[in-house]
């Protein structure tokens, strides 16, 4: 698995977002209250503009979220999809904070949902 | 096709024409009114005085109705079913309708012609006129009208005199304790009362004007206005001229289904005789209307008596009667020191209500007038001392809104079937409470007890309204959202509430908003301290207080856009946009603005936005104020002030109001006295001209007005409420509002004042905040990871000279 380091975990601000170029990709990752690390498509579909990773963090029934700070639509951090419109969803990435405490992300592990 | 033609356009002619118009009258309706314009609300009339507008006043003409201003009818022709009007014409009819209302009495006393009258817009002005050179004024007359009139002789600055026949004022609805106690009110403001006097003679010089007036006893009161307001009298005679029937005492004689002694004419309103009696109150005319339009097209209704109940608020004080003013037992409740009077009046069994008289509180009149005629709901002591009236269950017969006569059981209808759940819908559903306003209380306690349970919960993380998570966070001094979530919240907070509880914060503790965990729950605009685009960028909106700008900075707003390539726009606050700048541009774009001597504008904020201003009396040549000099001052004033929605302003420096104050949150439009200060104005998706909440102010007293009214909206209303929405909801209205900030009648003014100066000690630019803070700096990147790498994404073509956004799909 090819992982991409991005940054050092404290340079994540507890509860935003921050966009990460890997490869030519607009990565967006979000750190939780809980320190948990989540990485979505930084697209925001409904727009058409890369902004996902501007948007306010939350969460909906216990779930983890991001709110679109354009149109304000809610998606999943855990899943990538839209929690207000089952029909749409964003790419999921896989991150991890790795040895030294570097946030890592790997677009080859790509989490497609299923529609 | 039915001919229907109204003689007169007040406000009971309008009722008659708009039930005919809701009730889908297909015939041709003609309306013939003297004055000058449709009917307007002669119950507010004295608000015309305080600057409300003709416009404000006039009711809307329903489509298809066809008026005829400025024409007088002369007489009837019943033969051929016409009316003849002033300088030749007729109109032809099949249904004729008189509405010609009443002319106020004059007493036939020598120098009558030199008093003034209180009934119509044109009275007004008169009065008006006539007060600019005056400075004693008298009115005839201690009823409603009279205290109305006197009211408004206060309001333009004359020392008022009140003259009444009766030994007490307002005989028709209070007892002699409850006159007293309001005489004292009355006396209290400077006015001065003269019960059981009369008027022997207006007092006049030789050219006519008006020096004072002769009671008689042979006092002498100076005056210089006069004003009438001692009754009306039915306009009866053009009903007399044609044969119709009339009273001995005045009055055309109507029937139950207000039909005349001609089965092809009505009569309704003031100038109607109904069952003996002549009603001048809004309630029973718009009865009679309605019963008028009904018959008109087929119905049966009838008008059976009104309940002649009564609750105002004249000169301050709280005056109402219900029911009955006398039976066999009462039960008085006096405090003359509070100056508040209460009296019962109950069977000789003592079970039974049969009416009640208050002063200085009205508030047994919304709990217990629908009780007249029945059983007890407590005892009259309970429901006089406790205020236990507030909590009593209404049976479904009894009438809460006497002016559209709707009942309890029309309430819980529309609350059913119906679905309405707040006032604003009883009120589409049931006209309840869209006349007088006093039922409003009693709507809100109905919906209330219907089991209508409107959520006030923010969102899922909080059950809380947002004014009761302000006063949470004021009293229990929070000052983080983790210590608020985690002590009366759920979760880790959404789009919805992080911002809202931002912007309490920000209220209360001033302080930076992108400081420390704040930063996290800012919605984007005010994280990025701009305003996002479209395709992802940002504007930068410098403040431009007043819009009052030198050539000097005009150059420097000039160089930065084109500097960074970024397209302008003249806002519609009078201000420059700067569009197009990525976020790793905008702590540049501010330097060098701020460098000028430029600061945040807001723009992106729930905050005060724009002062506008016209350019004043300074150059202008109709200007009486400074009106740029003042929307500078407030401007600064009130910069970075956070609140429930964004908030905007406007200062005209004449009543040609160039800069449009009456559509803003709070607008101030300059007089050769001072300022007048409306509130609650907005454009928008649901445009609303602002009221008048106080006149004539002084500056100091104007910017003290506004420092409450704005902290009072940022306490209490909801979440994304502007002014207009929350002034609209808030109980009691703009009265309310006005007792609150200008009279601290809930003692709270020196807190809000207090709050308003450490907004005002504590302000802070956050650009230059910003700029000075690496922390927060360092998260101004397009990329984490590569920070100094543009956004490949973001790409701009040209149109008229100028970048646009390009999206990628």
């Amino acid at each position: 698995m090819n992982w991409t380091t991005i940054c050092a975990f404290e340079a994540l601000p507890p509860e935003r977002g921050v966009c990460a170029l890997v490869e030519g990709a607009q990565v967006a990752i979000f750190r939780t209250y809980e320190d948990e690390v989540y990485a979505l498509g930084n697209l925001d579909p409904f727009s058409g503009a890369y902004v996902l990773s501007r948007g306010i963090v939350g969460t909906r029934l216990g779930e983890p979220t991001v709110a679109s700070p354009l149109h304000k639509q809610v998606f999943s951090l855990a899943t990538g999809r839209c929690l207000d419109d089952a029909s749409v969803s964003v790419p999921r990435y896989a991150v991890r904070v790795g040895v030294g405490g570097h946030v890592e992300v790997s677009l080859e592990q790509r989490v497609e949902v299923g529609v | 096709m039915t001919r229907i033609v109204v003689v007169g356009y007040g406000p009971t002619a309008h009722r008659l024409v708009e039930t005919l118009a809701s009730k889908g009258f297909d015939g041709t309706v003609t309306v013939i009114g003297e004055e000058p314009r449709p009917a307007y609300d002669r119950v507010a009339l004295t608000s015309y005085l305080s600057g409300t507008t003709v416009e404000d006043l006039t009711y809307e003409v329903p489509a298809g109705v066809v008026t005829r201003l400025n024409t007088r009818v002369t007489g009837i022709d019943r033969r051929a079913g016409r009316v003849e009007l002033a300088g030749g014409g007729s109109e032809p009819y099949d249904v004729l309708v008189l509405a010609t209302g009443s002319a106020p009495f004059v007493p036939p006393v020598p120098g009558a012609e030199h008093a003034h009258v209180y009934r119509t817009i044109e009275d007004l002005d008169a009065i008006r006129t006539a007060a600019k050179d005056a400075v004693e004024g008298v009115v005839v007359g201690g009823g409603l009208l009279g205290l109305e009139a006197a009211d408004a002789l206060r309001a333009l600055g004359l020392k008022t005199h009140i003259v009444e026949m009766s030994p007490w004022l307002m005989p028709r609805q209070v007892d002699e304790g409850g006159g007293a106690v309001l005489k004292s009110h009355i006396e209290g403001l400077g006015l001065g009362v003269h019960a059981g006097a009369g008027v022997r003679e207006i007092v006049a010089d030789g050219d006519g004007r008006v020096r004072g007036l002769r009671t008689p006893d042979g006092t002498v009161l100076d005056a210089q206005v006069v004003v009438f307001s001692a009754g009306i009298r039915p306009r009866d005679e053009l009903a007399r001229s044609c044969g119709l029937e009339v009273g001995p005492r005045g009055g055309v004689v109507v029937d139950a289904g207000m039909l005349t002694s001609d089965p092809a004419i009505y009569a309704v309103g003031e100038c109607a005789l109904a069952g003996g009696m002549v009603y001048g109150l809004v309630g029973p005319c718009n009865t009679m209307a309605e019963v008028a339009a009904d018959r008109i097209t087929g119905g049966s209704s009838a008008f059976e008596g009104a309940d002649l109940s009564t609750k105002l608020k004249l000169l301050g004080v709280e005056v109402a009667q219900f029911g009955a003013m006398e039976g066999a037992l009462d039960v008085t409740y006096m405090d003359p020191v509070a100056g508040v009077y209460k009296k019962l009046f109950i069977s000789d069994d003592a079970r039974t209500l049969l009416g009640g008289i208050c002063v200085g509180d009205a508030s047994p009149y919304t709990s217990l007038r629908p009780f007249v005629g029945r059983e007890l709901p407590a005892s009259p002591s309970d429901l006089l001392f406790s205020g236990a009236g507030a909590q009593l269950d209404l049976p479904d017969e009894a009438q809460v809104c006497s002016c559209n006569n709707v009942c309890a059981g029309d309430i819980r209808t529309a609350v059913a079937d119906q679905g309405a759940t707040d006032v604003p819908g009883l009120k589409a559903c049931t006209r309840a409470g869209t006349s007088c306003g006093s039922c409003v209380p009693m709507l809100k306690q109905l919906l209330e007890k219907s089991g209508v349970e409107v959520s006030k919960a923010l969102c899922e993380h909080f059950t809380y309204s947002r004014a009761e998570l302000f006063d949470i966070v004021r009293v229990r001094g929070i000052t983080t959202f983790s210590e608020l979530i985690s002590r009366h919240g759920h979760g880790r907070g959404c789009d919805i509430c992080k911002p809202a509880v931002a912007s309490i914060l920000a209220s209360l503790h001033n302080g930076h908003v992108l400081e420390g965990e704040r930063a996290a729950l800012q919605d984007t605009n005010d994280a990025f301290l701009a305003n996002i685009q479209k395709n992802g960028t940002y504007s930068v909106v410098p403040r431009i207080p007043g819009g009052e700008i030198t050539p000097d900075k005009l150059i420097v707003i000039g160089e930065v856009a084109r500097d960074f390539g970024l397209y302008t726009k003249i806002t519609g606050g009078q201000r420059i946009d700067l569009f197009g700048a990525r976020v790793d541009q905008l702590p540049a774009i501010w330097q060098r603005l701020v460098e000028a001597g430029f600061e945040s504008g807001h723009a992106y904020g729930k905050a005060l936005r724009t002062v506008k201003s016209c350019v004043g009396s300074t150059w202008c040549r109709y200007g009486v104020q400074d009106s740029v000099g003042m929307a500078i001052a407030l401007e600064l004033r009130y910069r970075g002030l956070r609140s429930p929605h964004k908030l905007k302003s406007a200062v005209s420096g004449c009543a040609r109001e160039c800069a449009e104050a009456r559509s803003k949150d709070f607008g101030i439009i300059a007089t050769d006295q001072g300022w007048n200060l409306y509130v609650g104005g907005n454009g928008g998706f649901k445009p609303r001209h602002a009221d008048l909440l106080a006149h004539d102010l002084t500056t100091d007293e104007l910017i003290r007005t506004i420092d409450r009214f704005l902290m009072f909206y940022i306490r209490t209303a909801d979440r994304l409420q502007r002014t207009a929405a929350w002034l609209e909801s808030l109980d009691g209205g703009l009265d309310y509002l006005r007792e609150v900030i200008m009279e601290d009648s809930l003692g709270i003014c020196a807190d809000l004042d207090a709050q308003m100066d450490y907004h005002i000690a504590t302000y802070a630019d956050e650009w230059a905040a910003t700029l000075d803070d690496p922390e927060k700096l360092s998260r101004f990147v397009s990329f984490v990871n590569a920070p100094g790498v543009p956004d490949p994404s973001i790409v701009f073509a040209s149109e008229r000279g100028q970048i646009k956004p390009v999206m990628a799909r």
